[in-house]
């Protein structure tokens, strides 16, 4: 296989209703990320671009309907989807196109519009549940979540007001991304506690917001990236994993498919102490307590203590291990497929020394960037580095 | 009963719905187009100096070289029928009281997909065609602002 | 990304540029209605709810017996052929008190959805994987009282008005 760098990255703020379409979000994502690297469409070989639901644009075949705003015009096109998953999914497609030898330089690009479903983007997500076992109890996407959190809270003994720190620290680091819809450097543990309870013992701040925006890159092969710039930042690991179809089947309190994919990524970059030898982490969290879920099963703490790092300020952006500096979703924002891609994003930025405000000292070296979906079984991890 | 065999006396099939309404924008360069339709009675493109493109309805950017298209040009309402097909059963495969003729007129190197108000016998591809738009108190802002196209004599 | 880039595009909207019509834009409500085929487990599974029983089904391979029943164990991949009547009894795995229902709108008592693992099924492990986990909601209980590990019994409707689907049981209530 050979060596796959990303050269480039691009994205638009992530809003609450934007006004461009699906097809224009692409786009300007898409043009940044050319830009960033001086590249131009006669440059690109292939296209690889993600996208949720086609219920959330409400176009059907929403990769294909968007696909001239991300540079799909007789060009090698794929869209992949899996769920929330895909926008870590996506840039793994997008190197195995380059990997394989098939192609030099492909485009990437992840496009959400959720405010198009109307009026709650979170209808879309009701044949999550199944059409005649679950959906005649009248259930909400939220519903999963909670029955979730509640298993995890309760396997290990955790606290309300300790998960709270989780979007805390995430909403702050998000003050200092110029995209970011949710940012706030004065957030406090008691705001997030006297949020709207909604399900219990989910509350309104400890959802990522529902949101419309696009993120791109631009993968090269070695050969290729050496010339066009003295920084690449090399994908060093991928892996992929899903879990049973049934969730209520399914281990609510550790995301196995999470450390297989893990795994899978540590073993192609040759990281055998992932807690050691990864300087960022970026993993995927739609809910706060998500984050904790996550960094349990990317090994990067011990079941049930990653709330540890959070509380003895090793998940701050000047801690040992920096965890979600760009925000995360619940800071930037969760336009589902461009919110995967933003990490891939921030772990270009930062591991180019980059990211400005939102820097991580210390030259970071490798960053691992993860999520998490489809039926909510499926684990997605990229370990890039330089 | 063995166990691959259906259970003559469960349900067949459980009736349901994706409860899925949109709202759409039209966008950077819809809001533009739209509202020139809307107020200026005009169809818009736009055009790429580089790949020597115009993309009608107008398009924010070029799809070909991805750059930004700033020469926004008024296209006239006379377009050229491009093809044309002749309904006789709705949606539901409802026969029609009087067939509809729905076409697309090209504007540049795009065009408009919409009904035609004409003998259909009378149509020749590569005619053009007219756009006839509702009086302007009425037009909302939406591809029905244009009623239908019509053959055009000049 | 702060060197290179000063502006970021994404022009965002608030829902009064709708109302007051600064902004353009096309309803669509898409017509999906759907007539599901119920299959042959699932089939089996609502005309056991229509008779008063909750059916799983165990795996002749591995022997995992689990709930909702389906015709291929994804375990083993081996076909899943042996029908077992479970007991309407349980332990709750998890829950939520939900103060909204799916349109977001706010309702004062809560909800409590539950996974509530059905007894005489499989489990694996200490932690929680739960075979014969299925969703339903929790009745007859103050929401204070709830708690993981509760153990609790299906209320059916009565005979007469089953008919054959998950709402065939109303609620799982506390044993006491
Ligand atoms: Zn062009
Ligand atoms: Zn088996």
């Amino acid at each position: 296989m050979r060596k796959v760098a990303v050269i480039g990255a691009g994205m638009t703020r992530f809003v609450r209703r934007a006004l461009e379409t699906p097809k224009e979000l692409s786009w300007e994502a898409a043009r940044m990320a050319l830009e960033s690297c001086e590249l131009t469409m006669d440059d690109i070989d292939a296209v690889c671009f993600g996208t949720a639901p086609d219920a959330f644009d409400g176009v059907h075949m929403n990769g294909e309907y968007a696909s001239d705003g991300a540079g799909g015009w007789r060009k090698p096109f794929m869209r992949s989807y899996v769920g929330g998953g895909t926008g870590i999914f996506v840039p793994i497609q997008g190197w195995y196109h380059v990997a394989s030898g098939m192609f030099d330089v492909v485009l990437v690009v992840a496009e959400e519009k959720m405010s198009s479903y109307y009026p709650h983007a979170q209808a879309a997500f009701l044949t999550i549940f199944d059409h005649t076992t679950e959906r005649p109890l009248g259930p909400n996407l939220l519903w999963i979540f909670a029955l979730e959190m509640n298993r995890y809270m309760s396997t290990y003994g955790l606290k309300k007001e300790d998960i709270a720190r989780v979007a805390v620290l995430h909403k702050r680091n998000a003050a200092a991304h110029p995209c970011a819809l949710l940012g706030d450097a004065n957030i406090t543990v008691e705001d997030v506690l006297n949020s709207e309870v909604l399900a219990w013992p989910v509350q309104r701040l400890d959802v990522s917001p529902v949101s419309d925006g696009a993120v791109a890159i631009v993968l090269a092969a070695e050969h290729v990236a050496k010339r066009l710039t003295d920084k690449p930042v090399w994908i060093e690991g991928v892996g992929w994993h899903l879990d049973t179809a049934y969730w209520t089947n399914r281990d609510l309190v550790y995301p196995r498919y999470v450390e297989y994919a893990a795994r899978m990524a540590y073993e192609m970059a040759g990281i055998k102490e992932p807690r050691k030898e990864i300087h960022i982490a970026e993993p995927y969290d739609p809910f706060d307590y998500k984050a904790l879920h996550h960094l349990e099963g990317l090994q990067l703490a011990p079941r049930g203590r990653a709330i540890e790092l959070y509380l003895d300020g090793t998940a701050e952006r000047d801690g040992d291990l920096p965890i979600c500096p760009s925000g995360g979703l619940l800071g930037v924002g969760n336009p589902i497929a461009a919110a995967g891609l933003m990490k891939i994003a921030e772990l270009f930025w930062q591991l180019r020394g980059e990211a400005g405000e939102r820097q991580v000292p210390g030259n970071p070296r490798r960053g691992v960037a993860q999520a998490w979906g489809d039926l909510m079984q499926v684990g997605t991890v990229v370990v890039m580095g330089r | 009963m063995t166990f691959l065999e259906r259970d003559p006396l469960a349900p067949q099939a459980w009736f349901g719905n994706l409860p899925a309404a949109h709202r759409y924008t039209y966008g950077l360069a819809g809001e533009r187009f739209f509202r020139a339709l809307k107020d200026e009675g005009k169809i818009l493109g736009s055009y790429c100096p580089k790949c020597d493109r115009t993309y009608v309805p107008a398009t924010a950017f070029c799809e070909r070289c991805l750059g930004e298209l700033t020469d926004w040009r008024d296209m006239g309402l006379v377009g050229e029928l491009h093809t044309f097909t002749v309904l006789y059963v709705d949606v539901e495969g409802r026969p029609l009281e009087t067939p509809q003729i729905v076409g697309l007129v090209s504007f540049g190197d795009g065009g408009i997909v919409h009904f035609l108000h004409a003998d259909p016998e009378s149509l020749v591809i590569g005619m053009p065609m007219r756009a006839v738009l509702k009086p302007p108190h009425e037009r909302q802002g939406s591809i029905l602002d244009i009623q239908y196209f019509e053959p055009f004599q000049a | 990304m702060t060197v290179r880039f000063k502006q970021f595009p994404g022009v965002s909207l608030s829902e009064e540029d709708f109302r007051q019509g600064k902004v353009l834009y096309q309803m669509d409500e898409l017509k999906a209605e759907y007539a599901w085929d119920s299959g042959i487990a699932i089939g089996a599974y609502l005309a056991g709810l229509k008779r008063g029983v909750i059916l799983g089904v165990r795996c002749s391979h591995c022997r995992k017996v689990v709930v909702p029943p389906r015709t291929v164990c994804e375990w083993c991949f081996r076909p899943m052929e042996e029908y077992v009547e479970l007991p309407d009894t349980g332990t709750v795995n998890t829950f939520s008190l939900c103060y909204i229902t799916w349109d977001m709108r706010r309702i004062s008592e809560p909800e409590i959805p539950a996974v509530i693992h059905l007894d005489g099924t499989s489990e694996l492990g200490p932690s929680s994987v739960i075979m014969g986990g299925i969703l339903h909601k929790l009745g007859e209980v103050d929401p204070k009282e709830v708690h993981i590990g509760m153990r609790v019994q299906a209320v059916w409707k009565p005979a007469a008005e089953r008919t054959g689907a998950i709402t065939d049981i109303l609620y799982f209530k506390p044993i006491r």
